[in-house]
């Protein structure tokens, strides 16, 4: 048996029986992870020390990786950035609590655009990662890390951030199942802020039971993040019936239209075709704000990044460039410790907040965000669930955008509305394009209607084979 | 006659009363070993998120509504963003247009313009915002840089900002006295100068006595004290003034007192200003207070000091300027409460309270909270007096010895022997050798001069060591005489 290719709900199967079958499979995967990721580079540092194997709780010796912006006590916590090398927190983010309470361990920390800042992985201060399926390829971003590690069978499952599409496009350019659940679902305690307003974490599986799995360990109310929903958690795993009868879902007219790939419109249209053969109900949708979604995106996102960034000033953590006065420490600290695309969005973000310019980007963005968030609740009044396309395009070429930031934005065109109205949506694997390389479908649902999602997402997977396929490495 | 009116507003920063911070679960502890009080949250480390410290909200609501202002009915916060060693975030979670209260006033008295009355005087308060406090820097001692100490970082602070109502510096400096006394009464604030919990901001313009137009104002920073309040508005209006004589404009800017110059020296000006940025707080979730919450704060309140001068005056028959004294200082006007609880006259505790005890204490340089006196032990001297047991003059000895062997009254006037004589025949002897002895001061009252029978009373006290009963001494004298 190839241990590493297990799934999460069957490691948590194999680990439960005895302490030494842990010891195995995590072994088994540091040695996958030796022999193959200095071709991905999915990890950026891996855990040495052996963990003790516990045979109690749901997850009891699944081994998990973690995108390296979520904090562990004593793990270093880079995000990708030059600036926070060498950090090491000293406490663990409520997921990382709720991990371990549930009997998982942390494998190693993944590697992830700058700050969680692009959509190719390729703003990673540590190199970028590269696609499984394709290694001359990105793996998405910024959860590329992540995405990459379980669709390479380095790790059993991960969890990711997404700001604007972060776990969902890399798991539909690496095949993976990513959900980004509804704001609020899962504490933010712990993940180092993006864009405070729009960040979620949320698992990138094999499966959709996985995922299913995993987000029931990780969500529910936390009393450190006042962001964070007081509301019961469901069993997700209740909502794994092969039937969508009755399901009305919606194809936003506005989401077919230039710039989506024809391999890509195709396999949409293939799903959709499976829903109505599975029974569901197709319904055309408008969304008539969808063309604002990526400028209110970059107003609201790098608004926040901007303030939620300027702590790292070289006073207490992380990188300190050498300098004789204050004002010299901080200039030179931020330029050399930050990126391009840093720097870029914290410029944006500093613009839009400035006095003067306020009102005619921040406040209109925000007033947009509003009229866009309506547009989901009217649609939601007349279906279940939104289908569309995770990203216009099958992967890309790495290099291929570097220098072209806004048709990098371009690819969370689909990804970044959910975050904006703060709706819950998956990445399934949608299939293939003619030169083999993944195509995901995105299912979007109301605020906290998970259940929804992972019902449809759980019949459309056992309906096809998509998941089952791996690459060759 | 002086050409120019000033204009004054003041920006208070008050550290609010509670055990944990406004954002994370520190202790707010002065004095703690540097960066003792101190976790992810006020640390500002990545990834750390505030959650809101409801005490702070609710001290700050007992605030609004004494300063008759009103409370919003929602609460939200938004971030000031600066770069500062001593801000870990790199932006200070503030209010920026819903302060948790505005719209209320503060009534002081000042000297009326004809300088002869004390007139009561409405001063607008424009807001009052909740913040966290920063960290402190710490220069000294330190080689090649600063160490920073954020204990004090997420302490919460309100910020109460007046109108520019102020016309005089001495009103800055009521206006400071008479806030910070309704806070010690409200029981929010240590309100200590020097423990930083209590910090003050003034901005000061002058224009031409009639003008309706206010002039460039200018705010002075770094004032230490309610006096340095007074002397750097005082400093800042002549050097205004001579500017304007000058013919030379005032520059808008920030200035920092130099207590030891006794000047005020530019910072920064208006162009240097920093772009704040403000944004609404995405990691805070707005929520509302309820009318009925406001009712209950409302109802909850102490009574402020305004309306035990009052009492203090109706109840106690004690004049405005009694009252007034022993209010603005809250432990001294509770230690007088204590007294009278005791059923002495409370005309006499005041007396003797504000007068003896503290100038007492004053000249053994004993601050009035570690009194050693209790408010039953002044009671019970003040008993011996009213029931003739000792005279006041005996009382006065007594006192200090109280203080001093912190004995009670009743024992040292036991050890000593220093009850009142009021046995007549005892006081009508000495009385007799009084005047027998002085025959010269005896004609002079006889011939009408009957003030001089104060001197043969002192005479009778003097040969009974104070112990004699004036009122009897001056009884039996006057009887003798006539």
């Amino acid at each position: 048996m190839e241990l590493h290719k297990l799934t999460l709900k069957q490691a948590a199967e194999f680990s439960k029986a005895n302490p030494q079958n842990a010891k195995e499979l995590f072994n088994a995967l540091k040695a996958r992870a030796k022999a193959i990721d200095s071709k991905v580079k999915a990890y950026l540092s891996l855990i040495e020390k052996e963990p003790s194997f516990e045979t109690k709780g749901i997850l009891a010796g699944v081994p998990i990786s973690i995108k390296d912006n979520i904090c562990i006590e004593g793990c270093e916590t880079t995000c990708g950035s030059k600036i926070l090398k060498g950090y090491v927190p000293p406490y663990d983010a409520t997921v990382i609590k709720k991990l371990k309470a549930a009997g998982a361990f942390i494998v190693g920390k993944c590697n992830m655009d700058e700050f969680a800042f692009g959509s190719s992985n390729e703003s990673s201060a540590f190199g970028p990662v590269h696609n499984p399926w394709d290694l001359t390829r990105v793996p998405g971003g910024s959860s590329g890390g992540s995405a990459a590690s379980v669709a390479a069978d380095e790790a059993i499952a991960a969890l990711g951030s997404d700001t604007g599409g972060s776990i969902r496009q890399p798991a539909s350019f690496c095949s993976a199942v990513g959900i980004k659940p509804t704001y609020g679902r899962v504490s933010r305690y712990g993940l180092v802020a993006f864009g405070s307003s729009l960040d979620q974490i949320g698992p990138i599986t094999k499966t959709v039971e996985d995922a299913a799995i995993l987000l029931g360990v990780i969500a529910g109310h936390d009393p450190h993040d006042s962001t964070s929903a007081n509301l019961p958690v469901p069993d997700y795993t209740k909502s794994l019936v092969k039937d969508v009868k009755g399901l009305k879902i919606g194809l936003p007219k506005e989401y077919f239209v230039k710039g989506l790939d024809p391999d890509v419109e195709q396999a949409v249209r293939k799903a959709v075709k499976i829903y109505q053969d599975l029974g569901a109900k197709i319904v055309e949708i408008s969304l008539p704000h969808t063309s604002y979604a990526v400028h209110i995106y970059y107003i609201v996102a790098t608004a926040e990044a901007s303030s939620n960034l300027g702590r790292f000033d070289g006073v207490r953590y992380g990188f300190r460039a050498q300098s004789s006065n204050l004002s010299d420490m901080y200039l030179k600290t931020r330029d050399e410790g930050f990126g391009a695309e840093a720097k870029r969005r914290i410029l944006l973000g500093t613009f839009v907040l400035s006095a003067g310019y306020y009102d005619a980007y921040y406040l209109r963005g925000l007033k947009a965000r509003t009229l866009l968030k309506q547009d989901f609740e009217k649609a939601f009044e007349q279906v279940d669930l939104i289908l569309s396309p995770t990203a216009p395009t099958p992967p890309f070429k790495l290099g291929e955008k570097v220098d072209d930031p806004i048709s990098m934005y371009l690819s969370d065109i689909y990804t970044i509305s959910a975050n904006l109205a703060g709706v819950p949506a998956i990445s399934i694997p949608g299939g293939f394009s003619k030169e083999l390389l993944p195509i995901g479908i995105q299912l979007m649902a109301k605020p906290f209607a998970e259940e929804t999602i992972f019902r449809a997402a759980y019949a459309f997977e056992q309906a096809t084979d998509f998941h089952k396929k791996k690459p060759t490495l | 006659m002086n050409m120019y009116e000033t204009v004054i507003g003041l920006e208070t920063h008050v550290q609010l009363k509670t055990k944990s911070k406004i954002f994370c679960a520190c202790s707010t502890q002065f004095g703690s070993e540097p960066n003792v009080n101190t976790c992810p949250v006020c640390l500002g480390l990545p990834g750390s998120l505030p959650v809101m410290n409801k005490e702070a909200l609710a001290l700050a609501m007992k605030v609004g509504l004494a300063l008759n202002a009103q409370i919003a009915s929602r609460i939200k916060f938004d971030r000031k963003n600066y770069f500062y060693p001593d801000l870990p975030k790199a932006y200070q979670i503030s209010q920026y247009d819903m302060p948790v209260s505005s719209k209320g006033e503060l009534v002081i008295e000042v000297k009326s313009p004809s300088g002869s009355d004390v007139i009561k005087k409405r001063i607008g308060i424009t807001r009052a915002h909740l913040e966290e406090d920063a960290g402190k820097l710490l220069h000294e001692g330190v080689k090649d840089g600063s160490w920073v100490d954020y204990n004090r970082g997420g302490v919460p602070l309100l910020e109460i900002v007046s109108e520019p109502d102020l016309r005089l510096p001495e009103e800055a400096y009521e206006y400071l006295h008479t806030l910070k006394s309704i806070l010690i009464y409200l029981d929010v604030s240590d309100c200590n100068m020097e423990e930083g919990s209590l910090r003050c901001d003034a901005n000061v313009s002058i224009r031409k006595n009639g003008d309706a137009k206010l002039g460039t104002k200018v705010e002075i920073k770094n004032l230490n004290s309610f006096k340095a309040v007074q002397k750097a508005l005082q400093y800042e209006i002549k050097r205004q003034t001579e500017l304007v004589e000058r013919g030379e404009r005032i520059r808008q800017e920030t200035r920092l007192w130099d207590e030891g110059k006794g000047q005020t020296f530019s910072m920064r000006s208006k162009e240097e200003a920093h772009d704040y940025r403000y944004f609404p707080e995405p990691d805070l979730v707005p929520f509302t207070v309820s009318r009925e919450q406001v009712e209950t704060v409302r109802k909850a309140l102490p009574e402020l000091p305004q309306a035990r001068i009052e009492r203090f005056r109706k109840t106690f028959e004690l004049s405005e300027y009694d009252a007034y004294a022993l209010v603005s200082d809250k432990p001294l006007a509770d230690y007088f409460e204590a007294c009278v609880a005791k059923g002495v006259h409370p005309k006499l505790v005041s007396n003797w309270l504000q007068t003896e005890l503290i100038g007492a204490l004053n000249e053994r340089k004993i601050d009035f909270t570690k009194n050693p006196v209790s408010a039953s032990d002044l009671a019970a001297l003040v008993r011996l007096i009213e029931n003739g047991t000792i005279s006041g003059k005996i009382a006065k000895d007594v006192l200090p010895l109280m203080i001093d062997e912190k004995k009670s009254a009743d024992m040292i006037v036991k050890e000593k022997n220093l009850v009142q004589v009021t046995d007549e025949k005892l006081i009508e002897k000495v009385c007799d050798q009084v005047i027998a002895a002085n025959p010269k001061v005896v004609e002079q009252y006889r011939s009408g001069k009957t003030q001089s029978i104060g001197f043969l009373v002192g005479q009778v006290m003097k040969e009974m060591q104070g112990k004699a009963s004036p009122k009897l001494a001056n009884e039996i004298l006057a009887r003798k005489l006539g």
